[in-house]
């Protein structure tokens, strides 16, 4: 299914700082994620403006629970928590255990490994962005140019029908989608997660105040942890699609098997 | 199909077997940095190091926290932690309406101090309206009245050697077998001689409440609530706080939180 074309030469797909890159952000996300719905079960409430309303309402989202049942509140639109949010194991928890670190009740611990990977994250960041620079990958690979925004809706097409094309060089979905994680999803999730922190607010007073106040730096930090988590879905249902062994091997080796009449598109 | 591709592929499976059975056991496996003394929660807590030296070292150290305006006082300051101390000592202050109250400064100092709370009122008062930030992650916005923490330390004559100021309180937070343990924090001296880091005596126009910590309690605008010590007893100046309490710093440092709590 995967292989439309006959298979064509092994190519160089991935340099090592995108490979190496790529594994360290797959575990610093797979941490963060965990850890920050450990964080934001400490209060499971997201709001709009500087402050949580306490006495007045400014709230986006609430997950909570009614005696022994999760609700989660949408902008007042409420609708159950099906036994996963709000509550679960016989205990009101607004993510389970199985979707926390550590499992059970315990944000200062939470707090310890969330800040080590957006550490590890950050740092993996500067490298990636500094070795796709000199490399030429960023420009080369990244950037859409005339050519690709008028292959975009072919790259569609072919993508809803299943089929997919082997390149060395991404397609235009691709650089659409990695650049959005690149350049506006990694990028926003530092900002709005410095914007949190009451000591970069003093210094830097117009980072939260340009994201709508720190409790919709909040709010924005968790709609984009949902974004990426969506990229990730999809990503994973790609690589399936596109050849799991092949896409796996050039994220590990660099090397990629293409298609017959795509080996000499680099 | 040569034997190296099938052992190749063969590797690759259990490779990523082996992850995903790893990252379902992980959560479990994981449980065990939440012990205080684990070797790799140790290595992690250093990242919260490398945040303190860029906050301190990068950007301004002096800068002052955000201030708002007063309509954006929107609602009474929300109490968090202990709310209504039942301590003797406590109770006797909060009867007698704070009038006996006494603000101990000690330590290393070169002229320990005993104010009252009409001593305190009567130092250069700062008054400011900013946003408190909860390690829960909710924020709220109130008015400030108080003394700032310089002014005393300056009246206290500290002595070079000190480095810390340690904030001893009223309030019983935790009944273990060893006894009640009172809260307590430290800040260094850098938040301590902040601009904005006030002993506050006033919220919102009135004195400070009970809930939030009457007759006195900490601002240091630039960390987190729990810094913010309330109900305090005493200020001790001290070189080192290794020897207190589980020696992390304060209550909910030594139950896992950060001493730096800037982020």
């Amino acid at each position: 299914m995967s292989r439309n074309t006959p298979p064509g030469p092994l190519v160089r797909r991935h340099t090592r700082v995108t490979r190496v890159t790529h594994w360290i952000w797959a575990l610093s996300l797979f941490f963060l994620l965990l850890t920050g719905l450990q964080i934001f079960n400490a209060h499971p409430v997201l709001y709009w403006g500087d402050q949580s309303g306490f006495g007045f309402d400014n709230t986006v989202l609430r997950i909570g629970a009614v005696d022994d049942r999760g609700v989660v509140e949408l902008f007042g639109w409420r609708a159950g928590g099906m036994g996963v949010l709000g509550y679960s194991g016989g205990a009101v928890r607004a993510f389970p255990p199985w979707a926390t670190i550590p499992s059970g009740t315990d944000l200062a611990t939470g707090r310890v490994i969330h800040f080590f990977f957006a550490w590890v994250f950050v740092v993996t960041l500067l490298v990636w962005a500094v070795g796709a620079l000199l490399s030429g990958h960023l420009v080369r690979d990244l950037v859409m140019d005339r050519h690709h925004w008028r292959g975009l809706a072919r790259d569609v097409r072919d993508h809803v029908r299943g089929r997919f094309r082997h390149a060395a060089r991404y397609g235009p979905l691709q650089r659409l989608s990695y650049g959005l994680v690149l350049f506006v999803l990694f990028p926003m999730m530092i900002l709005t997660g410095l914007a949190m922190s009451p000591g970069v607010n003093a210094a830097l007073p117009w980072l939260s105040e340009g994201l709508g106040g720190r409790q919709s730096a909040r709010t924005l930090h968790f709609v984009l942890a949902a974004g990426l988590l969506g990229f990730f879905v999809v990503h994973m249902v790609m690589v399936v699609l596109a050849g799991p062994l092949n896409e796996m091997r050039a994220i590990v080796t660099g090397w990629y098997r293409a298609d017959a009449q795509e080996a000499g598109d680099v | 199909m040569s034997d190296h591709v099938v052992s190749r592929r063969r590797l690759l499976r259990t490779g990523l077997g082996t992850i995903a059975a790893s990252t379902v056991a992980g959560c479990k496996v994981l449980d065990g940095l939440s012990a205080p003394d684990h070797r790799l929660r140790h290595f992690m807590e250093r990242a919260n190091d490398l945040t303190m030296a860029m906050q301190r070292g990068v950007l301004d150290r002096d800068a002052l926290a955000q201030e708002f305006a007063p309509v954006d006082i929107r609602q009474p300051q929300r109490p968090n932690g202990v709310t209504d101390p039942q301590d003797a000592d406590y109770v006797a202050h909060r009867n007698a309406r704070f009038a006996n109250y006494r603000l101990e400064v000690g330590g290393l100092v070169h002229r320990p101090l005993s104010l009252s709370l009409a001593d305190l009122r009567q130092m250069p008062t700062r008054r400011q309206i900013t946003r408190h930030d909860c390690v829960e992650g909710w924020s709220c916005i109130a008015e400030w009245a108080g003394v700032p923490l310089w002014h005393v330390l300056d009246r206290a004559m500290v002595h070079t050697s000190a480095r810390y100021v340690l904030f001893h309180c009223f309030d019983t937070i935790e009944r273990s077998l060893s006894g009640a343990i009172r809260y307590y924090e430290t800040i260094d001296l850098v938040d301590a001689r902040h601009p904005q880091t006030l002993l506050a005596w006033g919220m919102n126009g009135a004195p400070l409440p009970v809930p939030n910590g009457a007759p006195l309690r900490v601002r240091v605008e630039r960390q987190l609530g729990y810094k913010m010590a309330k109900y305090v007893r005493a200020i001790e100046l001290v070189d080192d706080f290794s020897g207190i309490g589980r020696g992390r710093g304060g209550y909910w440092e030594d139950r896992g939180y950060e001493w730096y709590a800037g982020i």
